[in-house]
């Protein structure tokens, strides 16, 4: 009969339908706690906040990611009007709103409609270790590796049963490493058997490096009786290998800071060290090359922002340039009347430093600018036990080559040979055929070029204001005075020499007592030898 | 003597007082506002700021119909950051250009410099910086944080929310940092820290090369123990300071900062994204939602034509010296030095982080504490803040020679620097 049929095919129907939905629900039951659970965290304090982003972790569910990355980065944010949760990318006034949990784009909302998650420190912290747990079998190795890291810095026993399976599967030997250097932290932690912990500190020794000894001293002060021993002579072990360690950074940050001293005095050296002009202006033109990076930054931000990788390749020709010009007009608008004259020319060039100084505070303002740094410049690096970060590295390689290019200059073209020449003798120079004041003028001219030039540099560790030069006056002058006067190698060992002998005195002596010791030693030596380490020998010096 | 004499004597006098001060009569129209900023050299960096704020101030109070019928006139003068050219500039607004009262100084030794010239002149000078306390003048109204407003309540907020049990304290070789320090160093103590979890660094002024510093920082906090680095570094250091910290990797989850010198103004000049979470404890920060900072950050805005002009603590701290000066001299109904002192204590104006400042007997005002996380857009976010208001201390509790003291500049004790040990007005610093 077709009714009974019928009937029979809508019973069958609705079982089905059944089925269908049970199954359903229990999927959209799991996906509407997360949503509850995550909206719950708008309006919840720290603490609350903590506890749920704990909770959240412990379901495991990779779908939370997401959400919890923008939390952290403060771009999760609730809805005032029906208290749902979501991650906001800024669009104009507006928020473009993304959906927590699937990624599926939501409308846009005016900012006062939304309240922010906040998040502090604390927050941050619970979520690097929740995300640590839940990347930890990512398919990207760098995904993993990181997390390895994160479970590391925050060892617990609870993620020994995750490290174990992502050790099982485990491939990439990095990866590998870190992970068995965090089960080893994590065992310490942990309540397990005093001989598995015995190996636990033999990997985290044999690891070494300053993060291992931090693991060891935190577990040492809850540390079973027998345990102790075997952690004693673990952190003296690596202590050892660190004090080596610290002896090599000592001469890397030596380097940096002579560097930097190099930079800031070797437009000094052709000035004051070449020509004998005693230029108290030096630090402004530093502080010229500074600002000129910071304008050309300015209007690559604003225009062209993709080419902001190469800000400081454009600001180099053009800080040169105009010091340089500024350079020029200074020697032969003032300095040319007083050569011969060194009082008067000391008092005229600090004068033009504080109209320098003024001006710049006048047009830019008398606060801080931003110079930003580019990718390459940013960051650090680990070389063994040493620290190195990028920007100091790039400022050595950077003097090194200016210092090159500028020896190359005066040893090897014409118009070094001018140079030397004028300075030397300038009535030969002039008998033969020299423009004197030209190269007078021209010389001058470079000095302050490369003074803005090391600017550009400076303008990546230092602050941009009208003060950046009066903070590197007094150190150039040192450095050229020392290295000997009118020699320019004689300013790289100096620069270098000052930078390693500072960094070697300030861990003992602290910054400000190295400081004065360095001036002390420095005074002493001028007494020994008053023209400097490499001192100009023969007829020349008299004249 | 008749009633007429008595008349005609009144009129000589008064005829004689006008010939005598006719030269100080077009003067008479106005109330004059010294301004002691440095706006050249070393310190104009910050100080520049507080001077166009002040005239900002001015200008809106003008806009309102000014004071007791009369406009206001600012008189700007530049020191330099030469600390005894303050204390001549000091001179020259109170004896030669007759100001009613001077908002000025930034730095804890150029208020050191000017205060026997208030004294001598008995004038009234606004401080709006936070400083390291141990002073109270009767000539000088503190609106900047005294350390128990500022200090004290950071350290406290580290120990309870982060757990912090080591501490480094950084500073900048002067008195405020090693005041600040050293009364820190002392509250720690007394807290059960021991003192091989202290560690104090000292660096010059101006100093740009932090990379052996850091590296310290890094190895004191590998000791196993929740570490926090309390900063008290000045504003011009605290840039490359914050890029070796981001360029080393110190993370503010792992190691943070929390900076006393550093505020919006000096984050303008740096990149903040790798900083997020470093902190800062202020009274005001920019972020503050309330309408009436909304409305000051709107004429800052305005008065100063850049939209990406800051706010920050001490510029507050001038709106509510600026404020109470206004209510005293409302209260006094004149602007003579010794009837405003007397109208100052008790004033109770509106501060700029939502609620009421009173200026108390001490010549310290009372402030909410906030504490703040730096974010990528170089603004902070309030974590953090105290439940109610909070009294400067002038003399801190926690130095041996100055607990015992306390000022009050109220009749009948009108000292500021009382022993209650020993019942007797004058102290230390006297």
């Amino acid at each position: 009969m077709p009714t009974r049929l019928i009937h029979r095919f809508l019973q069958c129907l609705l079982i089905a339908f059944c089925v269908v939905v049970t199954v359903l629900a229990t999927d959209l039951r799991a996906a509407d706690d997360l949503r509850t659970m995550v909206n719950a965290l708008g309006g919840g304090s720290f603490q609350e906040n903590q506890k749920q982003v704990e909770a959240l972790a412990k379901t495991g569910d990779p779908k939370i990611v997401p959400a919890l990355e923008a939390l952290s980065e403060g771009d999760l944010y609730q809805r005032k009007s029906d208290g749902m949760v979501f991650i906001v990318k800024p669009a104009g006034s507006n928020f473009k709103l993304v959906d927590a949990l699937t990624g599926d784009a939501a409308g846009e909302e005016a900012k006062a409609a939304l309240e922010k998650v906040k998040v502090n420190n604390g927050l941050r912290r619970v979520i690097r270790a929740a995300l640590g747990g839940l990347t930890l079998m990512s398919p990207d190795a760098g995904v993993r590796l990181q997390a390895a890291q994160t479970i590391l810095r925050t060892p617990s026993a609870d993620s020994l049963e995750g490290l174990d399976a992502a050790l099982a599967g485990e491939t990439d030997s990095a990866v590998k490493a870190v992970l068995e250097k965090a089960r080893a932290a994590s065992v310490l932690v942990s309540d397990r058997p005093v001989e598995e912990k015995k190996a636990a500190i033999a990997t985290v020794v044999q690891t070494g490096g300053r993060d291992s000894l931090s693991l060891l001293s935190g577990a040492l002060s809850s540390a079973d009786e027998s345990l102790r021993p075997d952690i004693e002579t673990g952190i003296q072990q690596i202590e050892d290998q660190l004090a080596l360690w610290a002896a090599g950074q000592n001469i890397w940050y030596g380097l940096s800071l002579g560097s930097v001293l190099l930079l800031a005095a070797i437009g000094l050296a052709i000035t004051f060290g070449v020509m004998g002009i005693i230029n108290m202006a030096h630090g402004e033109m530093v502080m010229l090359g500074a600002y000129t990076t910071f304008v050309v930054q300015e209007i690559i931000r604003n225009s062209y922002p993709d080419a902001f990788a190469w800000s400081l390749a454009i600001a180099l020709p053009l800080a040169f340039l105009v010091t340089g010009a500024v350079g020029l007009v200074m020697e032969r608008g003032i300095i040319r009347f007083l050569y011969g004259r060194p009082l008067e020319t000391l008092l005229a060039t600090w004068g033009v430093s504080l109209i320098l100084q003024q001006a710049v505070r006048s047009i830019f303002g008398p606060t801080n600018q931003e110079v930003g740094n580019p990718s390459w410049m940013s960051g650090a690096f680990e070389l063994g036990g040493l620290t190195v970060t990028w920007n100091r590295l790039w400022i050595i390689v950077f003097s090194l080559a200016v210092f090159a290019f500028l020896l190359f200059l005066l040893k090897k073209t014409p118009m070094g040979l001018q140079m030397r020449a004028v300075t030397q003798n300038r009535r030969m120079a002039s008998s033969m055929g020299i423009r004197t004041p030209w190269v007078d003028a021209l010389t001058f001219a470079l000095g302050s070029g490369i003074a803005g030039i090391a600017g550009v540099a400076l303008s990546q560790i230092d602050n941009v204001s009208p003060n950046l030069g009066q903070g590197y006056i007094i150190d150039s002058f040192m450095v050229v005075v020392f290295g000997g006067v009118g020699n320019l190698w004689g300013t790289l060992v100096g620069a270098f020499t000052l930078g390693i002998l500072n960094k070697f005195l300030e861990p003992y002596a602290g910054a400000v007592l190295g400081k004065i010791l360095v001036l002390v030693l420095i005074i002493l030596f001028i007494q020994k030898r008053p023209r400097g380490l490499f001192a100009l020998k023969g007829r020349a010096v008299e004249a | 003597m008749s009633i007429k004499a008595r008349a005609t004597g009144a009129l000589l006098a008064a005829i004689l007082s006008t010939t005598a001060f006719h030269g100080a009569f077009a003067a008479d129209d106005t109330i004059k506002v010294g301004i002691l900023h440095s706006l050249s050299g070393t310190m104009a960096i910050s100080e520049t700021t507080l001077k166009d704020a002040m005239l900002m101030l001015i200008d809106e109070q003008n806009k309102k119909g000014g004071l007791l019928g009369k406009k206001l006139e600012a008189v700007v003068v530049d020191p330099a950051s030469d600390w005894p050219l303050f204390a001549e500039k000091a001179r020259e607004l109170v004896s030669v250009n007759k100001v009613s009262a001077v908002f000025g100084c930034w730095t804890s030794v150029s208020r050191k410099s000017v205060l026997p010239v208030f004294e001598e002149l008995n004038s009234i000078l606004f401080y709006p910086v936070q400083y390291e306390g141990e002073e109270s003048q009767r000539n000088v109204f503190y609106t900047g944080a005294a350390p128990n407003q500022q200090a004290i309540p950071a350290v406290d907020y580290l120990a309870e929310n982060e757990g912090v049990e080591r501490w480094v304290l950084a500073g900048t070789d002067y008195v405020y940092p090693r005041t600040t320090n050293k009364i820190l160093e002392a509250y720690l103590i007394s807290k059960g820290v021991k003192p091989e979890d202290i560690m104090i660094n000292y660096t010059p002024f101006g100093h740009s090369d932090w990379q052996t510093i850091v590296s310290d920082i890094k190895k004191f906090g590998s000791a196993g123990k929740k570490t926090a680095v309390v900063s008290t570094i000045n504003g011009d250091a605290n840039v490359p300071f914050y890029k070796e910290l981001g360029n080393q990797g110190v993370k503010a989850e792992d190691i943070p900062v929390v900076a006393f010198s550093v505020g919006e103004e000096e984050l303008a000049g740096l990149d903040t994204t790798p900083l997020v979470g470093h902190l800062a404890a202020w009274n005001y920060f920019q972020s503050v939602d309330n309408p009436s900072n909304a409305e000051f950050i709107k004429t800052w805005k305005a008065f100063t034509k850049n939209e990406k002009r800051v706010t920050n603590d001490p510029m507050e701290a001038h709106y509510i010296g600026f404020n109470m000066w206004l209510k005293a001299v409302e209260k006094a109904g004149t602007t003579d030095t010794d009837a405003v002192l007397d109208a100052m204590i008790g004033v109770s104006v509106p501060n700029l982080s939502g609620g009421l400042s009173t200026m108390m007997p001490n010549h310290h005002i009372t402030k909410p504490v906030l504490i703040g996380e730096i974010q990528a857009d170089g603004q902070f976010e309030t974590v953090w803040e105290t439940p109610g208001l909070v009294v400067g201390d002038e003399w801190s509790d926690f130095l041996p020679d100055s607990k015992d003291l306390i000022a009050d500049w109220r009749a009948p004790m009108s000292c500021g620097n009382f022993n209650v040990a020993t019942g007797k007005c004058g102290g230390k610093g006297s």
